[in-house]
């Protein structure tokens, strides 16, 4: 069989031609392809919304951050927009390194799926948006509400067991895509939208008249969302998981874009260990040794991207909420660096 | 003498059957029933066809740069042409499309002669044969670049109208040769190819081709060794070719069937072998019998390329689907789906229409 | 002494036909088996290494997630293997209304198209150049999202006699709620078809014995109607119809028509009418027109020439393309997922994926599902092409 096995493979490999990645480990093939493949929302102001084929987005900063540690160039990516349908698949099958589309982390993807989850960019929780003609306060008054719903999601599952528990009756209309639901609200084919709450704001300002539009106050849900990676790479999961977990530690320790180089010279031997001035952090990840310091120069600290992208800085004018820092009263909160 | 009977000279036809009462007579109102009819008709299309106008010509909005240019009530083509390099081109880089223009140019000047009644066929046969391996290497290297000083545009930035023709180029030229082939297998006297070849004929004739892309798109990469990964496009290009290959062999098999046995053995008389046989005597009589068959196939492909949309690809179809859900211009889908559908319309309908041309222009036989 | 011809020289054996067959089809074996062990080996190895979960244990487990339209009973509760039948019947419904409908209108028009009044076989002509060149999808997405999101909301439906309404949300019609004694309706029902059936054979073997007619037609339609009638009305009428209501958000009870089907069944009936009546024009036109002649100067009628002459004759040409376009819309009514109608492809090759993420077992199944159906189709098209077949001397 063996000889056999050989001789079908590089025949196969011979008709490719095209795309036949090396087979080691992810970061590996990273390296030599000189570009991360990091699978991005088909869609959605605030976490990765192309225009003109230029990626914006808390998610889509995450992946920049990601090629900023591995390359120390934030350019070096290349973005698979996917449909909440494609996106587990696209990363099971290597079609993508990471997957930063606003995921979220159960148990079940965790184990049976074959994932691992590196942290929560964001603390979500479902809710739902209608109109505010309707003159409804409480989720609780849904009863007989047809609902949009995107299709093979948790905030599906989530739905049903929502209405069951509540005793109503639920009519769910599911779509592919998150657009095609915001456009059925618009025109009436369901009177509510659900999904995690912060697309609901990034849904709201697509509408063509926002302010006719709430978020009713009830969170059914959690929704911890994150970037993915595979089963079976420990390396590149803690690559991207201590991305993260270096974005969020330089908020804390005050450490922003603009202020890395001064802080460099800091006395504060947290912030000398985070910035690679102390140590030698990055070799033990197998990558430069101020990659820490080359991210936040050149993406940001968490509370700068959350800004920029869904805070106070960008339309959707999300609050921090649960995604402050832990010594804010929110949940975001790093392992140190040590 | 009785004077000769002179005939009288032939009288014009009553004016009721001749000129335009005598056509309104024979083909509008021939009889009751048929003058009903055509009043419902006439009754049809003049609710239909006024408003239709108005709305498409008259009280369109042509020219603006946004949705405050329509408000006329009519059709807003404002939209169509602010969107129309987007729904062309897709997302390739403004500053290099210049390459599909010259990739498209190219196919117009090499194919040209092919139409020339005048040309000889031998020259018509060697240019076609060349045409159909040179130009997709040349496009390819045009398109994707990465070679001769062009910078790489990915082919997740290809799009629109440049993505829907790539697809139905590519599954065209590569389903007809795997079409050919099948149908060989399927005709072959051993049981093993023939069994090989229905089985997978009827495969992908029994299931439709959405399962195929989603087959192409979630479980392929499973089937292939860790690390080994295709291209978004080439996957779907993969699924487009055996279906429509599948569809092919048996329009080729119909041909093949019309070969009357004694070209088979005349074949074999002159000590033909088997790929002579075919490739000098049988496959040319065979594809011209079926010219319209084949056409009908590519028709069918090209409509078919519009199903990438599921799979997330970018072809034309999904990019004025994505322009409709623009904030921006949200309330024109009708604009949108009407463009489209013009589009593909032409494309369709001129195809159709050329393999009518060379349907009666190859008949060698005799018409009654 | 006899001289001997040299021996024939035996060619190689690599010459011999016979052996070269062997050995090709040896060769064509061993690559697709090699072939196929190289995947199933591949997707063994990436299930592992992903720790994927793999084989058919899912479809007992809870689905949780509801559907909104279902033939059968079907809850959050219910398990992903009744999803599948969900998710079948749904495929089915809209093929078989669809094959119906796309039956009708064919018909029509491509008698149509034959018509000696110029301008209804011109607009027969332009009905189908222009439905057949578009995309199918483009055209469900038209009637989806361009004339169906058109309609008024719940509120301001347009309401026809207080019985049927219509708006964005569908097509609501009064439902027939079925009483005690309803089933003697249906007895009475299945009594008269079976009466109607033997009348009929009666029927022909007279006409074949003696020549007299009877009357079957109109006979067997006051039959099939005043037998179930006059049961119903003897029984107490035992039938109410629930009218839809509006309550809250939308109309409650009756039976509804979502927007979803209603603009997939108007695609899959618009296109593929298209080609139905292309096939419906060729088959009239291959029965050649001496038929016709002989007929009229046999003193038969120009109806019962179309009727006794030159349909049986024309059905023999029609039959078999047909049925492969009705195979076509049953295919094509996949393209579903695309608008959130919950299909096969939709709701099992979709949403039951995604939520479970066995690609392989979800695609699989649902191919088997088509597979089978056009094996059925093909099987039974053949079997018919056998009957028909002309008995030649």
């Amino acid at each position: 069989m063996n000889p056999l096995k050989t001789f079908t493979t590089v025949t196969i490999l011979l008709l490719t031609a095209s795309g036949a990645a090396h087979a080691g480990t992810t970061l590996d093939a990273i390296k030599k392809n000189g570009f991360i493949k990091c699978g991005v929302s088909d869609g959605l102001p605030g976490f990765s919304f192309a225009e003109k084929g230029n990626y914006n987005g808390i998610d889509v900063d995450v992946c920049r951050a990601v090629a900023a540690a591995v390359f120390g160039d934030p350019t070096k990516i290349k973005f698979t927009p996917l449909t909440a349908k494609e996106r587990l698949t696209a990363l099971q099958s290597g079609e993508i390194d990471v997957l930063s589309r606003n995921t979220t982390w159960t148990s079940s993807r965790d184990s049976a799926q074959g994932l691992n989850f590196t942290g929560v960019t964001y603390y979500d929780g479902q809710g739902f948006l209608v109109n505010k003609k309707l003159g409804i306060k409480s989720a609780k008054q849904l009863d007989g509400a047809t609902v949009c719903v995107q299709a093979g999601t948790t905030t599906e599952l989530n739905l049903s067991d929502y209405f069951r528990t509540n005793k109503m009756k639920l009519t769910p209309i599911t779509y592919d895509k998150s657009d095609e639901s915001a456009k059925s609200l618009e025109a009436g084919r369901c009177d509510v939208l659900t999904s995690d709450q912060s697309q609901l704001y990034a849904q709201r300002i697509k509408l063509a008249k926002p302010d006719e539009y709430i978020v009713l106050p009830e969170v059914i849900s959690k929704e911890p969302l994150g970037p993915v990676v595979r089963h079976g790479d420990d390396d590149w999961f803690d690559i991207v998981k201590w991305t993260l977990f270096v974005m969020v530690n330089a908020e804390e320790l005050g450490v922003n874009s603009k202020n890395v180089e001064e802080m460099k010279k800091s006395t504060n031997p947290d912030v000398k260990r985070l910035l690679g001035v102390e140590g030698d952090k990055g070799k033990d990840f197998g990558l430069a040794n101020d990659w820490m310091a080359v991210v936040i120069k050149q993406v940001g600290n968490y509370g700068e991207i959350f800004e920029r992208n869904v805070g106070q800085g960008s339309p959707l004018k999300i609050q921090r909420g649960l995604n402050a820092l832990w010594n804010q009263g929110g949940l975001q909160y790093a392992p140190p660096v040590r | 003498m009785p004077e000769p009977r002179v005939p009288h000279s032939n009288l014009p036809p009553p004016t009721s059957t001749t000129g335009v009462v005598g056509w309104l007579r024979r083909s509008l109102f021939s009889s009751p029933l048929n003058a009903v009819l055509t009043l419902l008709a006439v009754y049809l299309l003049y609710v239909t066809l006024p408003p239709l106008l108005r709305w498409a010509f008259l009280d369109a909005a042509w020219s603006g740069e946004d949705r405050e240019a329509c408000r006329s009530g009519g059709a807003c083509w404002v939209f169509i042409r602010v969107h129309l390099d987007q729904f062309l081109y897709g997302f390739y880089p403004d500053e290099q499309r210049w390459r599909v223009n010259a990739a498209v140019l190219l196919l117009i000047l090499g194919a040209a002669p092919l139409f020339v009644r005048t040309v000889s066929s031998k020259f018509k046969v060697r240019l076609g044969l060349g045409l159909l391996i040179a130009y997709p290497l040349v496009a390819f290297v045009l398109l994707k670049g990465g070679m001769i000083g062009l910078p790489v545009v990915d082919t997740s930035q290809w799009g629109g109208l440049l993505l829907t023709l790539v697809i139905a180029g590519v599954g065209m030229t590569a389903a007809l040769p795997l079409g050919v082939l099948l149908a060989l297998g399927r005709r072959s006297r051993m049981p093993a190819i023939q069994t090989l070849c229905v089985t997978f004929i009827e495969f992908w004739r029994g299931v439709p081709l959405i399962t195929v892309l989603f087959m192409s798109s979630v479980m392929l990469p499973l089937f292939l060794p860790a690390g080994m990964n295709f291209d978004k496009l080439l996957r779907a290009l993969i699924g487009v070719t055996l279906f429509q290959g599948a569809y092919m062999a048996e329009v080729v098999r119909g041909g093949l069937q019309a070969i009357p046995k004694g070209q088979f053995e005349a074949a074999a008389a002159l000590g033909l072998g088997y790929w002579k046989t075919m490739g000098l005597i049988v496959l040319p009589q065979a594809l011209k019998l079926v010219i319209p068959g084949i056409v009908n196939t590519f028709i069918a492909l090209f409509k078919d390329t519009s199903l990438v949309l599921i799979i997330g690809l970018f072809d034309l179809m999904n990019i004025v689907h994505n322009a409709t859900t623009n904030p921006a211009w949200l309330g024109f889908s009708t604009e949108g789906y009407v463009f489209a559908a013009t589009v593909y319309w032409l494309f369709c309908f001129s195809m159709s229409r050329y393999s009518q041309n060379l349907e009666k222009h190859l008949y060698t036989g005799h018409k009654r | 002494m006899a001289e001997h011809a040299p021996a024939p020289v035996k060619p190689p054996f690599w010459n011999d036909p016979w052996i070269r067959a062997i050995l090709f089809q040896a060769i064509a074996l061993v690559v697709t088996i090699a072939f196929g062990l190289y995947i199933f080996d591949n997707t063994q190895a990436n299930l592992r290494r992903l720790g994927i979960a793999s084989g058919f244990d899912f479809l007992s487990s809870p689905s949780g997630f509801d559907i909104i339209q279902s033939l059968i009973p079907y809850s959050a509760t219910s398990s992903y293997g009744r999803v599948f039948w969900v998710a079948l019947l749904n495929t089915l419904l809209v093929s078989a209304l669809g094959i119906v409908l796309a039956t009708l209108l064919g018909f029509v028009i491509g008698i149509a198209r034959l018509s000696k009044n110029w301008l209804i076989s011109r607009l027969a002509l332009v009905y189908i150049e222009t439905f057949r060149n578009i995309p199918l999808l483009l055209q469900i997405f038209f009637w989806y999202f361009a004339v169906l999101r058109a309609m008024p909301a719940p509120r301001q439906s347009l309401n026809l006699g207080d019985m049927v309404f219509l708006n964005i949300r569908g097509l609501y019609l009064p439902a027939p709620e079925f009483q005690t004694g309803f089933g003697w309706v249906l007895a009475a029902f299945g009594i008269t078809v079976v009466l109607t059936v033997l009348l009929a054979r009666w029927a022909r073997r007279r006409q074949r014995a003696t020549g007299r007619q009877f009357p079957i037609f109109s006979i067997a339609l006051a039959l099939l109607l005043g037998l179930p009638l006059l049961t119903f009305w003897l029984a107490g009428s035992p039938l109410v119809w629930q009218i839809p209501e509006l309550q809250g958000f939308n109309f409650r009870g009756g039976w509804v028509i979502i927007p979803e089907m209603a603009s997939l069944l108007l695609a899959l009936t618009i296109y593929t009418a298209t080609f139905i009546a292309e096939i419906v024009r060729a088959g009239i036109q291959a029965v050649s027109h001496g038929q016709t002649e002989a007929s009229l100067s046999l003193g038969l009628t120009s109806s019962l020439t179309l009727r006794l002459i030159i349909l049986p004759q024309a059905l023999r040409v029609i039959i078999p393309p047909l049925t492969n376009q009705y195979l076509n819309l049953t295919k094509n009514s996949s393209l579903a997922a695309a608008i959130g109608y919950p299909d096969l492809v939709s709701a099992f090759a979709g949403t039951v994926l995604n939520q479970t993420g066995q690609a392989i077992e979800c695609i699989a199944i649902t191919m088997a599902v088509y597979l089978t159906i056009s094996l059925l189709i093909s099987l039974m098209m053949n079997w018919y092409n056998r009957r028909v077949a002309l008995v030649e001397r």
